[in-house]
């Protein structure tokens, strides 16, 4: 099996991964999808460590999982506490900081 | 013309009672000090020490007077003392000396005298202001820069003394600040003297760009050794004259003086007839070597004073007011000197000579105008006054000394020295000879005009005070100064004229005086012709107002040219016209620039950056996922870049 399809399904997920954060309102599917995205990034990145038969893309993808992991603990904190004062987990009505 | 112009001029080194000089000015600088840095601790015994100070500088110039008597002439009579280096540069070294000569002598005996005697006068005079402290304080002041400028020996000094008088004149003038009259002829006063000031800084400036030095003998000696260029003498020459004419009131700088008699009137005596005034001849005077040969910028010091002396006498024929009627007169007289001085090597110390004389009878007078004025609630009106004669006997005797003087009745002082003045002008020969003492002797004749009108309608004539004034004589510390100097206007020509004395006396400082062959008009036919024209200007004045009872009221209906002359010969307008419209409208203009232009450019380009800020700042709209996109947006450009750039490499 060719290995660049790997690569194909990351950017497909990194796609899908991205359109989903710019088109969904759901504070948890918009997180949902910035989690796909750092995966797909994840794949490629042992992906390319296969290919060029060394360790460094598998030890980045093991500190970018390290990261997601805090991330998700931090946002799904503000989620919560938006959701508890807002009654609406969408983003689009937390607006408040702007010009 | 003369042996002076060619004779280096060599001052010798003060030794005795000369070393005392610096005192001259110290004295009365220390008065100044105390009197104003003293506040009102000094109050109670301020006129006595602002008295005690001038006196004693005045005790002084006449011990050096006799001691430089009791000398040889020539040089052993121009003592220079050094005081100490003021500027030690190296190429520009100029140091605080103060020289006495004949000349300067001559200036400080007239300060410290009349000044002196005017100070007493102020005692009575300003008994009941309440600032007699500062106002003495401030006399003496004028009394140590005028001291300070006549006893110069360069002419930096002599500028810090020039513009001492300056402050001190402006101080005195707007002395009644809280008057806006007084605040703004103070002004006025200021500001027309710059113009002067500007004209003498850049004299001293171009004498130093040209000899190397400021100093008297090094100028004079450069001077006349004929080395500089006639265009760049002429030039200092008219630049020096510029600055006498702001001080000395000569056209085209002479509308300051009449306002000037806003100040109290010891002021008006002291500065703006005996002493301030005349520093413009002092200046010519002392400047002779420069003015031999620069014969153009000669020609333009007697234009000015020719000029000066008709407008002077034909203003003082149109005023009302008695201390402005003097003021004209000091302007006209000043012009006769002037016109003295402008003549040249002999001639200067005829003008001197008239300078002395005119600071005698015309102190006398504004001491009696002042006397007059204490009489009679401080009116200044001649309408107001009528009569005066019986119930101010003693200032009416003393003021018809000095109008004996000024009009040049013999034998009182102003009969020798203007005839004097009248017969250079006729000697000088040529055309302007005749121009210039034709012009002399009708000045001489304008002048007994106007002063008998001032007699007639201040101590002759209907009594036209107001109902709630009661005129009275002043006190005696009043009267004495004024009888002492009414004593000076009678016997003081005849002193210095008595066997050439002056002129004798003057020869170190400013030349022998001019041997004349043959006299145009022999001297006493032309005394005759001259007390000929002032009997008709006597006679004149009686005619038109002694006959009638005098109006209370100004009339209002006159023709054009006496509406012009009350107005000073619109002296005034054409300063507005010519010199404060045009002013005026370039500082608007230059407002305006600066408000639309250089404003405009920097409020515009701030503006400009708030604007388009405000605007990008839209773009933060608070919704999230628009920044996600613009982050993806960004992203997809920077990889773009450089995917595109990895190709083209």
């Amino acid at each position: 099996m060719d290995i660049t399809y790997y690569l194909y399904l990351s950017a497909v997920l990194f796609t899908i991964g991205a359109v989903g954060v710019l088109v969904r309102r759901n504070a948890i599917v918009v997180f949902m999808c910035v989690e796909l995205m750092l995966n797909a990034v994840n794949l490629s990145l042992v992906t390319f460590a296969r290919m060029n038969s060394n360790l460094d893309g598998q030890v980045i993808a093991f500190f970018v999982m390290v990261v997601a992991a805090a991330e998700v603990v931090i946002g799904l904190a503000i989620i919560m506490s938006i959701f508890r004062s807002r009654r609406s987990a969408s983003v689009d009505d937390a607006n408040l900081l702007k010009y | 013309m003369t042996s002076t112009t060619t004779a280096a001029v060599q001052y010798a080194h003060a030794t005795g009672v000369f070393k005392l000089t610096f005192l001259l000015i110290l004295l009365p600088a220390i008065g100044a000090a105390v009197l104003l840095l003293g506040g009102k601790r000094t109050n109670a015994w301020g006129h006595l020490l602002g008295c005690a100070m001038p006196i004693g500088s005045f005790v002084i110039a006449v011990i050096e007077f006799f001691a430089l008597i009791g000398r040889d002439g020539g040089e052993n009579r121009q003592l220079d003392q050094h005081l100490f280096s003021w500027v030690p540069v190296a190429g520009f070294h100029v140091d605080a000396n103060v020289l006495l000569d004949p000349l300067s002598i001559c200036f400080v005996l007239l300060i410290t005298g009349v000044g002196s005697l005017i100070h007493i006068y102020s005692i009575g005079y300003m008994e009941h202001d309440p600032d007699r402290r500062r106002f003495f304080g401030q006399l003496n002041l004028f009394v140590a820069a005028m001291l300070l400028l006549v006893l110069a020996d360069n002419y930096l000094v002599l500028y810090v003394g020039w513009e001492g008088v300056g402050l001190a004149s402006y101080l005195l003038i707007g002395f009644w600040h809280h008057k806006p009259s007084a605040a703004v002829a103070a002004k006025k006063a200021f500001l027309v003297n710059r113009v002067g000031d500007l004209g003498l800084s850049f004299a001293v400036m171009l004498m130093f760009t040209t000899f190397g030095t400021v100093a008297f003998d090094g100028v004079f000696n450069g001077a006349s050794s004929g080395h500089a260029r006639t265009g760049t003498m002429t030039a200092i020459g008219l630049l020096l004259l510029l600055g006498a004419c702001g001080k000395s009131a000569q056209a085209p700088l002479q509308s300051w003086l009449l306002d000037a008699m806003e100040g109290p009137t010891p002021v008006s005596a002291l500065i703006h007839a005996a002493t301030m005034v005349t520093a413009g001849v002092y200046l010519v005077a002392r400047s002779g070597a420069i003015y031999d040969v620069a014969p153009h910028a000669r020609l333009l010091v007697e234009i000015v004073g020719g000029v000066t002396l008709v407008m002077g006498a034909i203003i003082g024929c149109a005023y009302d007011d008695i201390k402005k009627v003097l003021a004209a007169s000091t302007m006209s007289q000043i012009g006769y000197m002037m016109l003295a001085v402008g003549f040249g090597p002999g001639a200067y110390a005829i003008g001197i000579l008239h300078l002395l004389t005119h600071g005698f009878f015309k102190a006398n007078m504004f001491l009696g105008a002042g006397s007059v004025m204490h009489g009679n609630n401080d009116e200044v009106n001649m309408r107001r006054y009528g009569g005066l004669r019986h119930v101010m006997p003693v200032t009416f005797m003393t003021f018809a000394f000095g109008y004996l003087a000024i009009i040049g009745m013999i034998p009182f002082s102003g009969f020798f020295s203007k005839d004097k003045i009248i017969e250079v002008a006729l000697d000088h020969g040529g055309a302007s000879g005749w121009i210039f003492g034709i012009v002399a002797i009708a000045g001489a004749g304008m002048t007994a005009f106007y002063m008998t009108r001032l007699m007639l309608m201040t101590f002759f004539g209907n009594k036209r005070w107001p109902r709630d004034v009661h005129p009275h004589e002043s006190p005696k510390v009043m009267l004495v100064p004024m009888a002492i100097l009414a004593a000076g206007s009678l016997v003081l020509g005849y002193l210095l004229i008595l066997g050439g004395s002056l002129q004798h006396f003057l020869t170190p400082s400013v030349g022998p005086s001019l041997e004349v062959g043959a006299h145009t008009i022999s001297p006493v036919v032309l005394s005759i012709i001259t007390l000929a024209v002032v009997a008709g200007g006597v006679g004149a004045a009686w005619w038109i107002i002694g006959r009638k009872p005098v109006a209370a009221e100004q009339a209002p209906n006159v023709r054009p040219y006496a509406h012009a002359t009350r107005r000073s010969l619109t002296g005034d307008a054409v300063n507005e016209a010519v010199f404060m419209r045009p002013g005026q409208y370039l500082t608007r203009a230059l407002v305006y620039f600066d408000n639309r232009g250089v404003d405009g450019i920097v409020n515009g380009f701030a503006a400009g950056v708030g604007g388009t800020s405000a605007r990008i700042r839209r773009v933060q709209t608070g919704f999230v996922r628009s920044y996600a996109l613009s982050m993806l947006g960004g992203a997809l450009a920077i990889g773009t870049t450089v995917v595109l750039l990895r190709v083209g490499s």
